[in-house]
């Protein structure tokens, strides 16, 4: 036991910091493709593991065959882009649940993005040999670079949310009966937040293959959760830090926020030497954990058990008073 | 203003759930109409509102709202004509956007949805001085979320909306069902109030019968799908319950079989 915490170096920790938030930065972004469709229109969409990996692969593919940098990560984009469509359709035209829809375009994309990759299972992207935005090679920069996207990325979201159809997708997620009386046509709101929500997470797969110089046909294995987890985070820490302040602007920089401590935490796990073939289990513990937390606060202010120690404490409490 | 010309509706066709909803409704509601709607449970009130409202395609027959033919339009296209409240206090409105975000959402009604920003000044300026004449303290509140609303504060912020952008009819569906004597009556004359500055065409379904004598220039009274009873004018002025009962049993053949509609 001792043995263990003395093999614990804390400066081990500290030089990981800097990598854990960037990646962190990384995935914020990308949850905030989730946070449109899961917490604005009320869809969990699980396209995002493949349109996440789709991301990756166009970003190498587009920039080792010559394309400049950018372009290939707004092609990145739109590839994300046409991916939430597909679900989209899938969901309203054919009628397909929310979850399935999702579901068959992940699973479609893991061949697309095969194809797109040449059929390889994994295309390396030297920093060496292109000019990328970002590298793990330089942490400052990538951390820099994160936080500039991010911050454009809020205010733009921001901004769009605002506006007269911003407004309608968010209406359609809350109440798509009064959404429709109020002539809002609700299957194209559903789509054009399902295509903007995967375009953000393939932008972040781009980033991310970037980063770590190299794209992964399982790259965006389990986005779902960890999108879920920085989403669920942020909202939990945003609330106890504002409490009432919390607006939209607040919400988005913390969904933000919860990808950077989500990485954080990782870090704290693998420093502490768990093995990694447990980080799945470890995330998808951590999850359930925050998303349990508002549950059982509200269950803590009203439960059965509580109402019943209490009729049981006051029904003792009269038979004394006799 | 509203033509409803033989409409038919059946649901579940094919199966043991089978249900002839509306069996031929025909009726015709002049500019400035305000019709009251009753008759049992599935009668078809609701159903023919929803018909008009265009929740799903009619079977049969065709609807004509100010001479223009919407059978064919689903229930978005069919909004920018209609104004409606229903019975659910939580239909109506989006509970997680501001008050003044609800109403902004409503005076769009029908026109296309934009890069604009969502709510204008002159709109919140508007807003507030509609929301204090409802008398309910609300314009102090026009960034609460409504979801922190009351049902009948909830109803009377849908009557708003529903009257921002002028509709050529005004659905109500039971829309005082859900709420507690008292705060009914205060959403019954709110009602009144919009109907009659807006000079809006509209039709109300109450289980009442008491409201339904009292309210609108017209009503009739529905039976397994059909219009049964049209009154207007004086013959409606001067009616009472016992009539109504009368009436509906000589039509009908059968005894009113709703307890709610006679103890309401």
């Amino acid at each position: 036991m001792i043995q263990y915490f003395t093999s614990l170096n804390p400066a081990a920790f500290g030089n990981a910091l800097p990598g854990n938030v960037a990646q962190g930065l990384i995935w914020g972004i990308m949850a905030l493709g989730v946070y449109i469709t899961f917490r604005l229109l009320d869809f969990a969409d699980l396209t995002v593991d493949g349109s996440f990996a789709t991301g990756g692969a166009v970003t190498v593919m587009m920039t080792i065959t010559g394309h400049n940098i950018w372009i290939s990560l707004l092609c990145a984009s739109l590839a994300g882009l046409l991916a939430g469509l597909c679900t989209g359709l899938l969901h309203t035209k054919l009628g397909i649940p929310p979850i399935l829809a999702g579901i068959l375009t992940q699973i479609a994309l893991y061949s697309v993005n095969l194809n797109i990759m040449d059929r390889h299972a994994n295309q390396a992207l030297s920093i060496d040999k292109y000019t990328l935005i970002l590298s793990s090679r330089n942490l400052t920069k990538a951390i820099i670079v994160g936080l500039l996207f991010s911050v454009v990325l809020i205010a733009l979201l921001y901004w769009y949310f605002g506006t007269e159809q911003g407004s309608a997708i968010r209406a359609t997620g809350c109440n798509p009966a009064m959404s429709k009386a109020q002539g809002i046509n609700i299957d194209n709101m559903k789509l054009i937040g399902l295509a903007l929500s995967n375009a953000i997470v393939a932008m972040s797969g781009g980033l991310l293959s970037q980063y770590s110089g190299f794209a992964d046909v399982n790259m965006g294995r389990g986005g779902i959760v960890i999108g879920l987890a920085a989403v669920i985070i942020g909202e939990v820490l945003g609330d106890a830090i504002l409490g009432k302040r919390m607006d939209f602007k607040g919400r988005l920089t913390f969904v933000v926020i919860g990808g950077i401590i989500y990485y954080i935490v990782i870090g704290i796990v693998l420093w502490l030497k768990m093995p990694s073939e447990d980080l799945k289990l470890f995330t998808a513990i951590i999850v359930a954990i925050f998303l349990a937390v508002p549950y059982l606060k509200g269950q803590s202010k009203s439960s059965f058990k509580k109402a019943g120690k209490k009729a049981a404490a006051m029904a003792a409490g009269s038979k004394e008073g006799k | 203003m509203l033509e409803i010309r033989n409409v038919h509706k059946t649901f579940n066709l094919g199966t043991i759930n089978e249900k002839h909803a509306l069996n031929g409704v025909d009726l015709k509601l002049d500019e400035g109409d305000f019709v009251t709607v009753i008759g049992g449970n599935g009668a078809g009130k609701s159903t023919m509102l929803n018909a008009v409202a265009g929740t799903w395609p009619v079977d049969e027959g065709s609807i004509l709202i100010d001479g223009v033919d919407v059978t064919g339009l689903p229930e978005f296209k069919r909004a920018s004509y209609l104004g409606r409240v229903f019975q659910d206090p939580m239909t109506g409105t989006t509970a997680t956007m501001q008050i003044d975000e609800n109403l902004a959402l409503a005076a769009r009604r029908g026109q296309k949805r934009g890069l604009r920003w969502g709510i204008t000044k002159a709109e919140k300026e508007q807003f507030h001085e509609l929301l204090k004449e409802l008398d309910l303290g609300l314009e102090d509140r026009m960034t609460s979320k409504v979801g922190l609303l009351s049902g009948g504060q909830r109803q009377a912020v849908t009557l708003l909306m529903a009257s921002l952008q002028k509709p050529k009819v005004l659905l109500l569906d039971e829309h005082t069902a859900a709420l507690d004597p008292k705060t009914a009556a205060k959403v019954l004359a709110l009602t009144d109030k919009i109907i009659t500055e807006n000079h809006l065409t509209a039709m109300m379904v109450t289980h009442n019968m008491r409201d339904a004598i009292a309210h609108g220039n017209r009503l009739i009274m529905m039976n397994n799908g059909k219009v049964i009873l049209n009154i207007a004018g004086e013959e409606k002025k001067k009616l009472t319950v016992e009539d109504l009962l009368q009436k509906f049993e000589e039509v009908s053949g059968e005894e009113f079989a709703s307890d709610k509609a006679l103890l309401g």
